[in-house]
């Protein structure tokens, strides 16, 4: 137990006193920001068209994307790392051991995820309230915007979860970013250093930093989602 | 009156199977036309189809005196106002709900305002304007969906049994406001119902699908007194239809054979020709055999008994066998006064005017 109190008292004393903390800290919110934020970019329109669409492969899609939900982010990452390797089909890019190349094994992480929430929240709305839009007079475009609005509760749902998939896996990130200090280590990757080089109390303390920070984004996006809710 | 609305050949079909075809139909500018059928007969599918929100095989429809192959669904919707069954507002609220069509319409700010205030103020909620849409009861729910289609200010409304899930006192006070406001507005309007009495008092003209099929377009006179088959006659109340054979036609008046007895219509029909005689229950009038039945214009009497007497809300259907299966409406009042009673015979007398003949 006292090693679990010295982590958390140590997570205090490191936000204070060791700048390489809040760099690890930027980073890691940067890159799972930027992969959520892509992820949301692909999931909202993709996840719009397979709830929406009447086509013939809409269930075995929807199938492909509920799997991609449960992708293990080793396998993620272990793909991404063969694509990206300098012998790779990608490798001219440069991209291993960069920030970039873990934004990329995090949006293929978190994709699916907001995908698949995302096509389950329009699949809830009443179906027949995109006719009854079109019906008055709404374009396509106006249509789904409504709809959007419509499932914003759910949405939200679906970016927090998807956030909360990339800010807390380690296993591509360590794969395609090598945690290189000042380059690619994030908050993850750094935790599962500390812990490999017995510096426990370190661990704790780069763990309770994670959590609070994964508390406070979504505890930003629930009162969002809430509020929206009690209006 | 000029035609708004013309549709020829209109045909839709769903998993290789037509479910709807319609020879010919045209609403005329400023008419209402009620559209009546029973339960999956196709009627909510013509009106999606003439909102062009159905993918249809094939179609010519002529709106406002111009092909509508040319123009684009958007710019043809634009043109109508859709209201459905369920009212189907959105989480936000009735003024917002009220707004939407204009919205999508891109009218400036005032001018949204300015509708939604006359709109709110004529459907009798403009007290609710701030309010969430989900905290609306059924009834001004679907006040809010009305006002949100008149506010478009459409050329042509339609609406799919808007008040068919509203409970009766609602129901009826709604009826009433809208009536007025489609008489004060003169919005060309075509309103799907199973109700034949929504029909009755808001259609203009009255058009009968079954299976999928038109079946008949006419004033409600026509369509309820003269229809044109048995299975339109079943639908629209004709509860007694009988198959008999013209025996003599005289100045108008024409004698038809019917169960061993001779009936009086009148109606063109060539002696010898095989007919249904169809009566409306409303039309037929019971009298105890043993009172004296007074002089009327009835040239039909006839004796019988009656078999089975039902409540139906203030009237009570009475099913009386002459010779053949004949079924009258009267009031319970009567049938308490008279007393009329199961096993009682019973005289039956209707006017030739009241029986519609149908050629087989």
């Amino acid at each position: 137990m006292d090693l679990i109190w010295q982590g958390i008292r140590g997570a205090f004393g490191l936000l204070g006193v060791d700048p390489e903390v809040w760099e690890i800290t930027w980073l890691s919110l940067k890159v799972s920001g930027l992969a959520t934020a892509i992820s949301l970019l692909i999931g909202l329109p993709s996840g719009t068209w397979l709830a929406l669409g009447r086509f013939r492969s809409r269930s075995f899609l929807l199938s492909l994307i509920n799997t991609g939900m449960a992708l293990p982010p080793v396998v993620v990452g272990l793909f991404v790392a063969v694509f990206l390797w300098r012998s790779g089909p990608l490798g001219d890019l440069k991209l291993i051991y960069t920030p970039s190349a873990i934004v990329i094994a995090q949006t293929i992480i978190a994709a699916p995820v907001v995908t698949g929430l995302t096509a389950a929240a329009m699949q809830q709305l009443n179906p027949r309230l995109g006719l009854q839009l079109l019906g008055l007079g709404a374009s396509r475009l106006q249509v789904v915007w409504r709809l959007w609005r419509e499932a914003r509760l759910p949405l939200l749902a679906a970016l927090m979860a998807g956030f909360g998939s990339v800010i807390s896996e380690v296993g591509a990130s360590m794969m395609v970013g090598g945690n290189i200090r000042h380059q690619t280590r994030i908050l993850t990757t750094a935790i599962v250093l500390e812990a490999g080089r017995g510096e426990f109390a370190r661990a704790i303390a780069l763990g309770v930093l994670l959590l609070l920070l994964a508390y406070l984004i979504n505890l930003g996006l629930t009162w969002i989602q809430q509020r929206n809710a009690q209006a | 009156m000029n035609s708004l609305l013309e549709v020829s050949d209109l045909v839709v079909n769903r998993l290789g199977r037509a479910v709807l075809s319609v020879d010919h139909l045209d609403i005329q500018q400023g008419e209402v036309l009620a559209v009546i059928g029973p339960n999956g007969a196709g009627k909510s599918t013509l009106l999606l189809a003439l909102a062009r929100l159905l993918p249809i095989e094939r179609r010519q429809i002529t709106f406002a005196g111009k092909s509508a192959a040319g123009t684009s669904d958007l710019a043809y919707r634009r043109r109508i106002g859709l209201v459905l069954q369920e009212p189907l507002l959105m989480d936000t609220s009735v003024f917002e709900n009220v707004a939407a069509g204009l919205r999508f319409r891109n009218l400036p700010g005032p001018e949204v305002r300015r509708r939604v205030d006359e709109w709110t103020g004529c459907l009798g909620i403009a007290h609710l304007r701030e309010r969430p849409a989900r905290r609306l009861s059924g009834g001004e729910a679907q006040r809010v969906s009305l006002a949100r289609a008149f506010a478009i200010q459409p050329d042509l409304l339609m609406l799919d049994e808007p008040f068919s899930a509203l409970d009766a006192p609602t129901r009826l006070r709604l009826l009433d406001d809208f009536q007025s406001l489609l008489a004060a507005t003169s919005i060309t309007t075509i309103f799907i119902t199973h109700d034949l009495d929504e029909a009755l008092l808001l259609g203009d003209r009255v058009a009968v699908i079954l299976d999928g099929r038109l079946r008949q377009t006419g004033t409600p006179q026509e369509v309820f007194n003269s229809p044109v088959d048995q299975e339109v006659a079943a639908f629209v109340g004709v509860e007694t239809v009988i198959p008999g054979q013209v025996t003599a036609v005289y100045e108008g008046q024409v004698t038809v054979e019917a169960g061993g007895l001779d009936l009086q219509a009148v109606g063109e029909a060539a002696p010898g020709r095989s007919v249904l005689l169809c009566l409306r229950p409303e039309d037929i009038t019971l009298w105890p055999h043993d009172s004296p039945v007074p002089r009327s214009s009835a040239r039909n009497l006839l004796k019988g008994y009656i078999r089975r007497i039902t409540p139906q809300g203030p009237l009570a259907r009475v099913v009386v066998d002459c010779g053949f299966t004949l079924v009258a409406l009267v009031t319970r009042a009567s049938v308490q006064d008279m007393p009329l009673k199961e096993e009682m015979q019973v005289t039956i007398t209707f006017k030739a005017s009241a029986v519609h003949l149908i050629p087989r």
